[in-house]
């Protein structure tokens, strides 16, 4: 089954955020998202640069069965992508929460954080899902 | 809960993901289609189909019936277990469904039959049509076989594989097999046949003995490859899905079946005839062609095609294609399209090749 790491947060669109204390967060999909999209053969990601809202788009992955939206779970500042992706996308089903992160950004109010959902609360909402 | 084959315990025990397809809980696949796709193109994949339709053609009329149903002709099978890919047709020319039928005797001898091989989403309509043009005979018998499992064993490495898992009689009866022939043997049907492009068998067998022949070609080396791989699979060979690819509202000559059409002899009345022949008098408005997109993102089914100065068309199936490293598809354009095109992919135009409708075979990339 999916797992899902208690020290990250989650939104219900199946993003994932780890807040790395210095006013910055990694954002990827998680490995239940993974495991609906099958083999990611193509990743689309925002420039560094970009300002995200909530809940805007923040690009897409392609996998063999789909193509599904990123949206950024939390408001900021991309700083840094990865750019890895590019050759590698398989990363994002082999290591969802590692090697396949998505983009990191710069908070632009980290009130935004307390929105977010727990480990528990994820999974909770995956259930409903089912 | 859906509809189970023989296979389903094996399929879970194997970590399948199960998925509803058309009514059956079927794998989609077992980890991974991409690597499942890979084990096909470079060594052998199975897979369980016993979720088709196996229908037996029996009686006196039974050759006669077959040559006013379908619209490839079963005189061409010339031999005992001759296997024939053809279209069966409404009065208007479009596709009931797309179908496998064998010789099951040899040719002309009393108490000839066929075996008839159609897609499990459309086995209602395709019965009760079938009964109902038997009727029009005096002595045909359709017969459906619900108790036969049906497992494909594909890929280059698939015969040499398959032969370890069965007995030497069996083995000795694989390697005397042409392309596209059956053979009989102690309840089982083994035929030479595919959907993935690839050399492999199509093995009909009694349900009970399923899942011992399924884990017998697992020792052997052949991986369980699910319904994901199966669509990738066939589409790199240029094969057609129905449902996808043409349905009753599609015409065989729009939908790349010409070559299934037996014309000749003329005083062959199979039903379509009539309107494929004022189609191709007034001219075919479409044409099912291949599409190939070098760059990156993947070509899906419903897509717009938009042909400068021609017109518009629609992709039909459209996949990432695991052999080539890049998106293919099949798609329904205007006939006088030429050699490029432009896909209408999530709000941007996108440019692609076109070329005849078939991108893999045999492990080889063979789209121009």
């Amino acid at each position: 089954m999916s797992n899902n790491p208690s020290e990250l947060k989650y939104v219900a669109s199946h993003e994932w955020i780890r807040v790395e204390g210095d006013g910055t967060v990694t954002v990827g999909v998680t490995d239940h998202a993974q495991d609906l999209l099958g083999d990611v053969v193509f990743v689309e990601l925002p420039e560094v640069g970009a300002e995200l809202a909530n809940g805007d788009d923040a690009g897409v992955v392609e996998s063999v069965k789909a193509a599904s939206d990123i949206y950024a779970p939390i408001s900021g500042e991309v700083i840094a992508i990865n750019e890895a992706l590019e050759d590698t996308p398989e990363n994002v089903n082999s290591d969802p929460y590692g090697d396949g992160w998505f983009f990191k950004l710069k908070l632009t109010d980290e009130a935004e954080l307390d929105a977010l959902l727990d480990a528990d609360g994820y999974a909770t909402h995956c259930e409903s899902e089912a | 809960m859906g509809n189970k084959t023989a296979l389903y315990q094996a399929h879970v025990d194997m970590g399948a993901k199960v998925v509803d397809f058309g009514g059956w809980d079927m794998p989609l696949h077992y980890g991974s289609q991409m690597d499942e796709h890979n084990d096909v193109r470079n060594d052998a994949g199975m897979f369980d189909v016993s979720h088709m339709t196996v229908v037996d053609v029996t009686g006196a009329d039974a050759k006669e019936f077959l040559r006013h149903l379908l619209a490839n002709d079963v005189a061409k099978l010339q031999a005992k277990g001759k296997a024939l890919y053809s279209g069966m047709l409404n009065v208007d020319g479009g596709v009931i469904d797309d179908l496998i039928i064998y010789l099951m005797t040899e040719p002309g001898v009393s108490g000839e039959w066929f075996r008839v091989v159609v897609n499990c989403a459309t086995r209602e309509k395709d019965l009760a049509w079938m009964a109902e043009q038997a009727a029009k005979f005096d002595d045909v018998a359709l017969t459906e076989q619900p108790e036969l499992a049906l497992i494909a064993v594909q890929g280059p490495s698939a015969l040499a594989r398959a032969k370890v898992a069965v007995t030497e009689s069996r083995a000795t009866l694989i390697d005397n097999l042409s392309v596209f022939q059956g053979v009989e043997s102690e309840g089982w049907f083994i035929a030479r046949t595919g959907y993935t492009g690839e050399d492999g068998l199509e093995v009909m067998l009694p349900e009970d003995e399923a899942a011992d022949f399924w884990q017998a070609l697992a020792d052997a080396g052949v991986k369980p490859t699910g319904l994901g791989a199966r669509d990738t699979l066939r589409l790199e060979a240029g094969m057609n899905l129905y449902g996808s690819d043409m349905d009753e509202t599609v015409s065989p000559l729009a939908a790349n079946m010409g070559w299934t059409i037996s014309w000749e002899p003329e005083e062959r009345n199979f039903i379509g005839r009539n309107a494929l022949e004022a189609q191709k008098q007034a001219g075919v408005e479409q044409k099912l062609v291949g599409l190939v997109l070098e760059g990156r993102g993947v070509l899906r089914a419903h897509q717009k095609v938009i042909i400068d100065g021609v017109g518009e068309g629609e992709i039909t199936s459209g996949s990432f294609s695991p052999t080539l490293g890049h998106s293919v598809a099949l798609a329904r354009v205007p006939a006088a399209t030429g050699e490029s095109a432009e896909v209408e992919m999530r709000g941007k135009r996108v440019a692609v090749k076109v070329g005849r409708p078939v991108f893999v075979r045999n492990g080889k990339k063979v789209f121009s």
